[in-house]
């Protein structure tokens, strides 16, 4: 009787898990391509090469390329701060750290807007080193600016994944070795690194995912297409022009995104069942 | 001395760590720092080590004082509390970090982990990662790696804490030897007064950041300096009033006294050894009998307090409630300013541990 | 050994000058002093011009629909949440890896790619949509669009949150409870729920702080229409940055707005985690 009833119970959740995982997460998926490719092959590869769609996927791939460079660097610095020394004030920049994953993206656009753009207070200063330089770098409205944005959004995707497993791990290890007298670099390549390994490695994948796709914070210091577009704002342009033509077009872009998102998501998985071998071993 | 601590004091916020300590090592040692967890032994450790800053006071190690040496540049081995063994690497590579660090002829490194490696009975292991070792094992890689550089003096913090007490007892006999054999300086961090008393040659016992007493373990044991010493080494029990004991009548009332359980005999009134004695003993009443595995504890009702003393198995039988003669031949009376041995006056000339 | 807070703690290990100086200059060059410049913009207008702007019937709309919009999106998440969850660890199914695999699709997925997609499926040019339509529920272009958006891209947070704690969770524990002849409601309600709170808060704190600052996913689905109350802040911030229009004062006073919301709702959640933890800790 019992057994009976709990089987219904788990079917029935099973169920709904299996409804809401399909009208949720897979169909979006093949909706994507469906419409991609509703209008035959041909339009669809004319809207992958389409000039526009070609520097997009430049300006979207310097973009993650930078901020996944500069936040990795980030994360480990922090992350070794925050788990291998006590000071005051540790969990506030903790908290602070961690800021850019709880604001809106839009907010993080308009804060460099408002620091770097033609009213910011900083915007004399950058002209003067400029001027300095010979250069003519803006901050905003320009590649330098989305690079920002994105960076600025995945901020604290690396240290979010190493602060955890550095705390599990302690640090008796790394005084150990600074006992026998080997280097911060020593210590940090051969005690540290083999630990945050996959960890790392998890982080940076959420990292380019989010970089790759980010759209509100890029769109408020994007506006040249063709020149500081990223896939996304062109798959908005695309979107927002009407025709059926440029939706179809929109779509065919927006499947190359898709592409990567499975990639990421395999490679994510690969790297998780990794992690949990090494773990259980 | 070899290695000496000169009034050192440090504190973590309110708590106090060490209290203007002082203290030294002869050459060639092996000293117990001991006390209850929370004394503070484990920070007077780490500050020989250098892994902390003393807010005040010298370490002194062979006539240097190397307050401002980093802790990798005192010669100092350290076998951490749960050994710290580098996770990622192999038992060789474990022993070998520090000689790669200094940057050693690689045929030498090989030579020297390979006789560490044998010299701790770790042959044909030494491709095993830590995770694959027991706990006894591992104590013996960080014990390997400790020393691995040629350290002048060696540091342990409570060495077999992480160990199964079956095994314990057995790793105390075998560090004592191997680091005889070495030959090295020692000190160890301990809360457990049996293994300070079988591995130390002088014990420093800490207590809430003070030095109380440093001795040899038998000193320690036979002339407790404070009341903490002699209520932390030894079983006892602590009594308020001992005037109304024979042989104690002058002691006044309200002293406090710690009795252990070698300070007390008991005997049936039959027993021809005690012969002589019989002017000396209180009767007891026993109101318990505890098996210990080689000896049996009994705890008598005396004069309205419980004593307790061991038996061996040797004797004749007892049984609870069965009347005993009592001897109570030795106590430490103590107060705030220290603790000092009161003898049975009855027992004037008579030696009872000879008998 | 127990340490307090230590003014002075030199440590052995090597690095944390370096580290701190690098850390501290990194998060003040590329967030703090941004974030900084939004405070310092607003404070350009004078109060009167600050509660004028942020008042206007739009701007409170705005703020109705993007808070509403988001707590039915994480209480929605919240159920389904521990549903795939429970699945997930305690069942086993054909296709159930593929589905654990695939719960962070929204995280991988661009929000504009989510937000056309949801659109073209959920409005009468879809199929779903179509049905939808003609059982009477307009989907796209109205609040239950944006909460669709704010489900799908807030729906990771909560699982990934319950789903460690339902692993370490001793099914003993629910033996034990039926043993004692407890039903299987009462063993969730009074053994497991009470041991993913804490978790599901997390998750749900998580979800509302995406669903509330959203843009990408949510302002194709929903329309924009002021008429129909379903622009959400985010969109309002970004209407007063575009060319033609430039409102930067008005943009700031509603991101410092937005932000003090977003704050005060994880303080609260911290507060409530912090509340339940001495709770069962005492």
């Amino acid at each position: 009787m019992k057994k009976k009833s709990e089987n219904v119970v788990k079917w029935i959740l099973i169920g709904i898990s299996v409804v809401f995982f399909l009208l949720m997460l897979v169909w979006p998926l093949f909706e994507v391509i469906f419409r991609a490719v509703a209008d035959g092959w041909e339009t669809y590869s004319a809207a992958l090469t389409a000039d526009n769609t070609v520097s997009a996927l430049q300006v979207t791939l310097i973009a993650t390329v930078i901020a996944l460079v500069v936040n990795t660097f980030f994360g480990v610095v922090a992350a070794w701060l925050v788990t291998k020394f006590d000071f005051r004030g540790k969990n506030v920049l903790s908290t602070l750290i961690d800021i850019p994953f709880s604001i809106s993206p839009v907010i993080a656009g308009l804060a460099y807007i408002m620091t770097f753009g033609r009213s910011g207070w900083a915007t004399p200063l950058i002209d003067k080193i400029n001027e300095l330089l010979g250069t003519d770098i803006s901050l905003v409205f320009s590649v330098p600016g989305v690079v920002l944005a994105t960076i600025f959004v995945t901020f604290p995707f690396i240290s979010r994944e190493i602060i955890p497993i550095l705390h599990a791990q302690g640090k008796d290890e790394e005084e150990a070795a600074s006992m026998m007298g080997a280097s911060g670099f020593t210590i940090f390549r051969k005690i540290t690194f083999p630990h945050i390994k996959w960890g790392l490695l998890y982080g940076m994948i959420l990292c380019t995912a989010r970089a790759f796709g980010e759209f509100g914070a890029v769109y408020a210091v994007s506006k040249a297409r063709g020149k500081t577009f990223t896939l996304p704002l062109e798959i908005d342009a695309l979107y927002m022009a009407g025709s059926s033509d440029s939706i179809t077009q929109a779509f065919a872009v927006s499947s190359l995104l898709v592409g990567m998102a499975v990639i990421v998501l395999v490679f994510k998985n690969i790297v998780e069942y990794k992690a949990k071998k090494k773990e259980e071993e | 001395m070899y290695v000496e601590l000169k009034n050192i004091t440090k504190k973590f916020g309110d708590y106090e760590a060490a209290k203007n300590i002082s203290f030294g090592i002869e050459q060639g040692r092996m000293a117990a720092l001991l006390g209850p967890s929370g004394s503070g032994k484990t920070t007077i450790l780490r500050m020989l080590a250098g892994l902390e800053t003393q807010d005040s006071g010298d370490v002194i190690i062979e006539g240097k004082v190397v307050n401002d040496i980093p802790a990798s540049e005192r010669g100092i081995g350290f076998v951490f509390q749960n050994y710290a063994l580098f996770r990622y690497m192999t038992v060789y590579d474990n022993i070998a970090f520090g000689l790669k660090v200094q940057k050693e002829d690689k045929n030498k490194i090989r030579e020297r982990v390979m006789e560490l490696i044998s010299l701790v009975g770790l042959d044909g292991l030494e491709k095993r990662y830590p995770n694959q070792l027991s706990g006894g094992q591992r104590q013996r890689v960080a014990f390997a790696r400790a020393i691995a550089p040629n350290p002048q003096l060696l540091l342990l913090d409570e060495p077999f804490a992480a160990i199964d007490a079956k095994v314990r007892k057995e790793l105390r006999t075998w560090l004592k030897e191997t680091i005889q054999k070495v030959g090295i300086t020692s000190i160890f961090v301990t809360h457990d007064q049996d293994e300070a008393v079988e591995v130390a040659d002088d014990i420093i016992i800490i207590n809430q950041g003070n030095l109380e007493q440093i001795g040899s373990p038998v000193e320690i044991y036979k002339r407790p300096k404070t009341p903490f010493v002699a209520q932390f080494i030894g079983t006892s029990i602590v009594l308020d009033d001992l005037s109304g004991f024979k042989g104690f009548e002058e002691m006044e009332p309200g002293q406090k006294v710690i009795v252990r359980p070698e300070f007390v005999e008991a005997f049936k009134a039959d027993n021809e050894k005690f012969k002589g004695l019989m002017h000396a003993v209180e009767e007891g009443v026993i109101e318990k009998i505890e098996f210990r595995g080689s000896y049996l504890e009994l705890t008598l009702k005396v004069n309205g307090v419980s004593l307790t003393t061991n038996r061996s198995l040797e004797r004749r039988s007892v049984a609870v409630g069965e009347k005993m003669c009592v001897l109570l031949y030795r106590v430490y009376a103590f107060d705030q300013s220290g603790a000092e041995t009161h003898k049975n006056k009855l027992l004037k000339g008579i030696d009872v541990e000879k008998l | 050994m127990k340490k307090g807070s230590v003014t002075k703690t030199k440590s052995i290990i090597p690095g944390f000058g370096m580290t701190m100086g690098i850390t501290v200059a990194m998060l003040s060059l590329l967030v703090l002093i941004p974030l900084a410049s939004v405070l310092a913009y607003s404070f350009r207008l004078s109060w009167q011009e600050f509660t004028e702007l942020i008042t206007r019937p739009n701007v409170v709309q705005a703020f109705v629909t993007s808070i509403f919009c988001a707590l039915a999106a994480a209480v929605i998440n919240c159920v389904f949440g521990v549903i795939l969850a429970w699945v997930l660890v305690r069942y086993d199914f054909p296709g159930k890896r593929l589905m654990d695999g695939m719960i962070e699709l929204p995280f991988a997925l661009p929000t504009a790619v989510a937000g056309i997609t949801l659109t073209k499926m959920y409005s009468n040019t879809g199929f779903l949509g179509r049905a939808l339509e003609r059982a009477g529920i307009g989907a796209a272009y109205s609040k239950t669009g944006i909460i669709i958006a704010m489900v799908f891209i807030g729906i990771p947070f909560v699982v990934r949150a319950i789903q460690p704690v339902l692993e370490k969770l001793p099914e003993s524990l629910e033996e034990a409870s039926t043993m004692l002849g407890a039903s299987r409601l009462k063993t969730f309600r009074s053994i497991i729920f009470p041991e993913i709170r804490p978790a599901l808060l997390t998750g749900f704190g998580l979800a509302l702080a995406r669903g509330i600052g959203e843009y990408g996913s949510v302002i194709y689905i929903s329309g924009n229409s002021e008429k129909n109350g379903t622009q959400v802040v985010s969109y309002v911030i970004m209407q007063k940055l575009n060319a033609g229009n430039v409102d930067y004062e008005g943009a700031a006073a509603i991101a410092l707005v937005l932000l003090i919301i977003s704050f005060l709702m994880l303080f609260a959640i911290n507060i409530i985690q912090h509340v339940a933890s001495r709770r069962t800790n005492a």
